[in-house]
């Protein structure tokens, strides 16, 4: 049960987006089309997931025994580097047809704040293993459901005459405003 | 030689001021400008890693094959990031308390690998200090502007100091996260207004 509400409050109340404001830039970069926002998504699942896990692995078996702590960051951003790397170069040679489909984006989120977000928040709240791998798909889980939500808004919006001052970036964030005023209604829900 | 740099310096400061101009950045915009001393010390933050890694990067330049490149940035920033939370956990506690996680996320802000990566790597070392110097002040400006409205609007105050007369109901909504994203929307098509190149 603990599991659950952790998850919807990782997902809606508290989600990665739209509330803690981390991985707006390919928020805004990719949510032009339907299909790079799709791809984004499952990019981002797949590599947050993987460097939850082995980001919480480094942190309690290599930086904590040997009271490395001070090295966190660097540490962190090289093992999320490597890991995009191996990613890339393992799914192209086993899942080509899942490679082509990520395609660019899979490089792009070693630069996302999003998955280093996730694995900082994981190690400053001490979670537990289990604890962090179910934050760490609940919050990929909502990064994927705003940035697809967002594209199809974003979509009817090139339909629309937009003032030409509040084109493109301007009107993208004012709409993310909104966006994120209806997930504000989810706040007192956990 | 002596006028282009004082341009690199400039141009950071109106043409290619982020997050307006250059679009990049935008985490630790939305996140932390909930009041004008916030939106500063982020940037004085983000400058003195934009600078240092500039100036490393490009005394590096010569020394780092092109193919590993964007690794090295990495580990040259990282290293930074991590000297300025050593530094301001011991001499600014109360505020990196807090800027919290985002202190360590300056490591995947755009704008620093960005200016590794399109400037310093390919230009000498004054230059780059310039350049590194210009972008992190405009950043710095832009933060503060952005942190002067919402302090403003959300709590009828001005770097701590009531500005607002007591009448004024404040706009909570400005220092809540759908403020964030509006304000920027709307500080964005101000800047349009005032004219793009």
């Amino acid at each position: 049960m603990d599991f659950i509400l952790l998850a919807i409050s990782c997902i809606f109340v508290n989600n990665i987006l739209l509330a803690q404001y981390l991985g707006n830039c390919p928020f805004l970069g990719t949510s032009k089309k339907m299909d790079t926002a799709v791809g984004m998504a499952m990019a981002v699942v797949f590599v947050l997931v993987l460097a939850g896990i082995i980001t919480w692995v480094t942190e309690y078996f290599l930086l904590r025994p040997l009271g490395l702590e001070f090295l966190r960051t660097i540490a962190f951003i090289l093992v999320i580097a490597a890991l995009v790397q191996f990613v890339e170069m393992f799914l192209k040679k086993s899942i080509p047809a899942l490679y082509a489909g990520l395609g660019i984006f899979l490089p792009l989120i070693t630069t996302n704040c999003a998955v280093m977000g996730v694995c900082l928040i994981n190690i400053n709240e001490e979670y537990t293993f289990v604890t962090s791998l179910v934050t760490s798909i609940s919050y990929a889980a909502g990064f994927g459901l705003a940035l697809v939500l967002f594209a199809g808004v974003r979509e009817r919006i090139l339909l629309a005459r937009v003032p030409k001052p509040l084109q493109d970036t301007s009107i993208g964030l004012v709409t993310a405003g909104m966006l994120a005023l209806t997930f504000y209604a989810f706040k007192g829900m956990v | 030689m002596a006028k282009t740099i004082v341009q690199e310096f400039t141009k950071g400061l109106w043409d290619e001021i982020p997050p307006f101009r250059l679009v990049l950045g935008l985490c630790p915009t939305l996140a932390v400008t909930k009041s004008v001393e916030n939106g500063i010390g982020m940037g004085l933050a983000t400058t003195f890693v934009i600078v240092g890694s500039n100036i490393l990067v490009s005394m590096l330049r010569n020394i780092i094959p092109s193919k590993v490149r964007i690794a090295c940035f990495i580990v040259v920033i990282a290293t930074f990031v991590t000297v300025v939370e050593l530094l301001m956990q011991a001499y600014t506690y109360p505020l990196f308390l807090t800027l919290g996680i985002f202190i360590p996320l300056i490591v995947v802000n755009c704008i620093v690998l960005g200016r590794a990566e399109a400037f310093a790597f390919k230009n000498p070392v004054l230059p780059s200090l310039a350049d590194g110097l210009g972008i992190g002040i405009g950043f710095t400006l832009a933060l503060g502007a952005l942190g002067a409205v919402r302090e403003l609007f959300g709590n009828g105050t001005l770097l701590g100091a009531q500005i607002m007369p007591a009448s004024f109901q404040p706009f909570g909504f400005m220092v809540q996260a759908p403020g964030a994203f509006v304000c920027l929307g709307l500080m964005l098509c101000v800047m349009n207004v005032l004219g793009k190149k």
